[in-house]
């Protein structure tokens, strides 16, 4: 008898806090399945059926409105641009990101204490803090109405923490690579794209991702330098579109920002392991 | 002369260009080249130009006018409007981020158990970090707390008439934001899972035997085990709260009465939208000081509650 209570009271349990945990991950989840659910609605019945989540008159309609974008330029367009900027300065930071953290992880060398404490003080420094000193540095230099700021300085490894991420991830290989290739007459260098560089795969994807990621989202410094619309990037456009006046289509706006995260989500899905990995051995937030 | 040195010692052989860059001291200066490069050209000489900014009266487009320490002594002694914003700031920063690290933890150890479904829970409680610093995601936020939006929708289905502007009010404005920043919890979720694996096992064995509870458990080895992850968490998202910009930005531009005005609202619209962007610099200046006391600080208080030994 004692072990049938028992039981019962294991079940019990469990029961208890599946239902806990998955209604707290339902509630998480809620807003973003409202949003991509609404989008799907007409447009008129979005906020007159607003706490009704699965729509009673599918629509693709919203789609196709946002599409067209606003004045001559649509969201294939502004589609295309953020593809271009987020790709281009990912490839950047993870290139020098890479051999920086090469040169910090292998190397004694005079200055590395400095250099690398300046790395660590880059990573707590946020864009936002920079971004008056960066616009009249850019003002200067001519760049604003351009996207140099937005790609040029990511081909420097100013993101501390792929930096970060990436000595970490050096300093789990074995020094014995090294040596032995030093043997066979490689060089620094010859060692860095030969033996480290294809070990890092793993964590090359994880910064990718993440570089991608923070590239889309990139909301200030298209705000900041990006002065045509033929050349807006769809955090910039999406916010322009969603502007009181412009637009009061709220199922086109929800049908084009559901879009916007489409990339973000698919990374999440197929790639959560990188993501996962990269935030967990940095120990660094996402 | 020469001859009698050359033929009386073994001349030092002259290394070629090749050896010379292959010694780790030059190296490891050329690996780094690109950061000392990035460092010096994206964040010392854009530092630089608006330290002197900060002493100009400056609006971008007309030459700037020195004035000295002008700008300084206006944030400090007449702006009510800075002192508002940090105000503000400080509220939003010293409520969001615990309260995300304290909901972070609590997930975290609930979802320390693992069953089938973990995977599944996980990624739902990790989702909206990744996605939640979007335009759009901000942009459903402020539609959601609209007086005709989803949430008052919600309420009404359930028998509360609301039509409450949680936007056009100051004492819930600034509160859409803290959950926005709240309902990010689960990158710090992860982070506090991967340390609590880290915990051994043997620990909580010996706890065990010696007749501690659950709780007494948790406060006594998995917090105090847990604190260097904490702090470093602590420091990194209080400096991105004081900085916090593009929510705030979208849904309610600081506004009502200014009861959302974020410090970094504020230094773009002093800038971008006023021209005084002789006077934004300095509160850039301002902010990098502040951070970085504030940063000093929490170091200062390290060593009284964060636990640095072995297991």
């Amino acid at each position: 008898m004692g072990d049938i209570s028992m039981k019962r009271k294991i079940i019990v349990n469990r029961a208890v806090y599946h239902i806990l945990v998955f209604g707290l991950g339902i509630l998480m989840v809620y807003p973003l399945l409202w949003m991509f659910f609404s989008s799907l609605k007409p447009t008129n019945t979005i906020f007159t059926t607003a706490q009704q989540l699965i729509p009673s008159q599918w629509t693709l309609e919203n789609y196709r409105n946002g599409w067209r974008g606003f004045g001559k330029y649509g969201f294939d367009i502004f589609f295309r641009n953020s593809l271009f900027i987020s790709l281009t300065a990912t490839l950047g930071t993870v290139l020098s990101s890479a051999i920086v953290a090469y040169g910090f992880a292998r190397m004694q060398f005079f200055g590395r204490r400095v250099l690398f404490g300046a790395m660590l003080a880059s990573l707590m420094l946020p864009a936002q803090v920079l971004m008056i000193p960066q616009y009249l540095w850019y003002q200067t230099l001519g760049w604003v109405g351009s996207y140099l700021p937005l790609i040029v300085p990511y081909y420097f490894a100013i993101q501390g923490f792929f930096v970060f991420l990436m000595v970490n991830f050096i300093g789990g290989l074995p020094r014995e690579l090294d040596e032995a290739a030093k043997i066979d007459g490689c060089s620094i260098y010859g060692i860095f794209t030969h033996i480290i560089l294809p070990l890092m795969v793993p964590v090359l994807i994880t910064g990718m991702i993440f570089s991608f990621i923070w590239r889309w989202d990139d909301f200030l410094s298209a705000l900041l330098y990006v002065k045509s619309s033929d050349k807006y990037p769809v955090s910039l456009a999406l916010k322009l579109f969603s502007d009181p006046g412009s637009s009061s289509d709220y199922g086109a706006m929800f049908a084009m920002s559901s879009l916007s995260i489409l990339p973000v989500m698919l990374i999440f899905i197929f790639l959560q392991k990188y993501l996962v990995e990269g935030i967990s051995t940095s120990g660094l937030k996402g | 002369m020469e001859h009698l040195t050359t033929a009386g010692r073994p001349v030092k052989k002259k290394k070629s260009l090749k050896q010379v860059l292959n010694q780790e001291n030059v190296a490891g200066l050329i690996c780094t080249l690109p950061f000392s490069l990035g460092f010096f050209l994206f964040l010392i000489v854009p530092m630089l130009i608006s330290a002197y900014y900060s002493m100009c009266d400056f609006d971008i487009l007309s030459p700037p006018k020195w004035i000295g320490f002008a700008n300084y002594v206006k944030i400090f002694t007449n702006d009510p409007k800075f002192v508002k914003s940090i105000g503000v700031t400080f509220y939003f920063a010293f409520v969001s981020v615990p309260l995300r690290l304290i909901f972070a933890l609590a997930v975290a150890m609930v979802l320390k158990r693992s069953t089938k479904l973990t995977p599944f829970y996980r990624a739902a409680y990790y989702l909206p970090s990744i996605i939640g610093g979007s335009v759009a995601v901000a942009i459903l936020w402020k539609r959601m707390f609209a007086i005709n939006g989803t949430v008052n929708m919600l309420l009404k289905s359930i028998g509360i008439n609301s039509s409450f502007a949680w936007l056009g009010n100051t004492g819930t404005a600034i509160w859409t934001l803290i959950i926005l920043a709240v309902w990010q919890f689960g990158s710090s979720m992860l982070i506090f899972l991967a340390s609590l694996k880290q915990i051994p096992a043997g620990l909580y064995e010996a706890a065990h035997v010696d007749g501690a509870s659950r709780t007494a458990q948790f406060f006594k080895i998995t917090l105090p085990l847990l604190t260097p992850t904490i702090f470093f968490n602590l420091v990194m998202q209080m400096i991105n709260g004081f900085l916090a910009f593009t929510q705030c930005y979208i849904i309610t531009q600081g506004k009502p009465l200014n009861s959302t005005l974020f410090y970094v609202v504020y230094m773009y619209q002093q800038s971008f939208e006023f021209y005084n962007t002789g006077y934004a610099s300095a509160m850039a200046w301002v902010m990098l000081v502040l951070i970085g006391l504030f940063t000093a600080f929490l170091f200062l208080t390290k060593k009284l509650w964060v636990y640095d030994g072995g297991y």
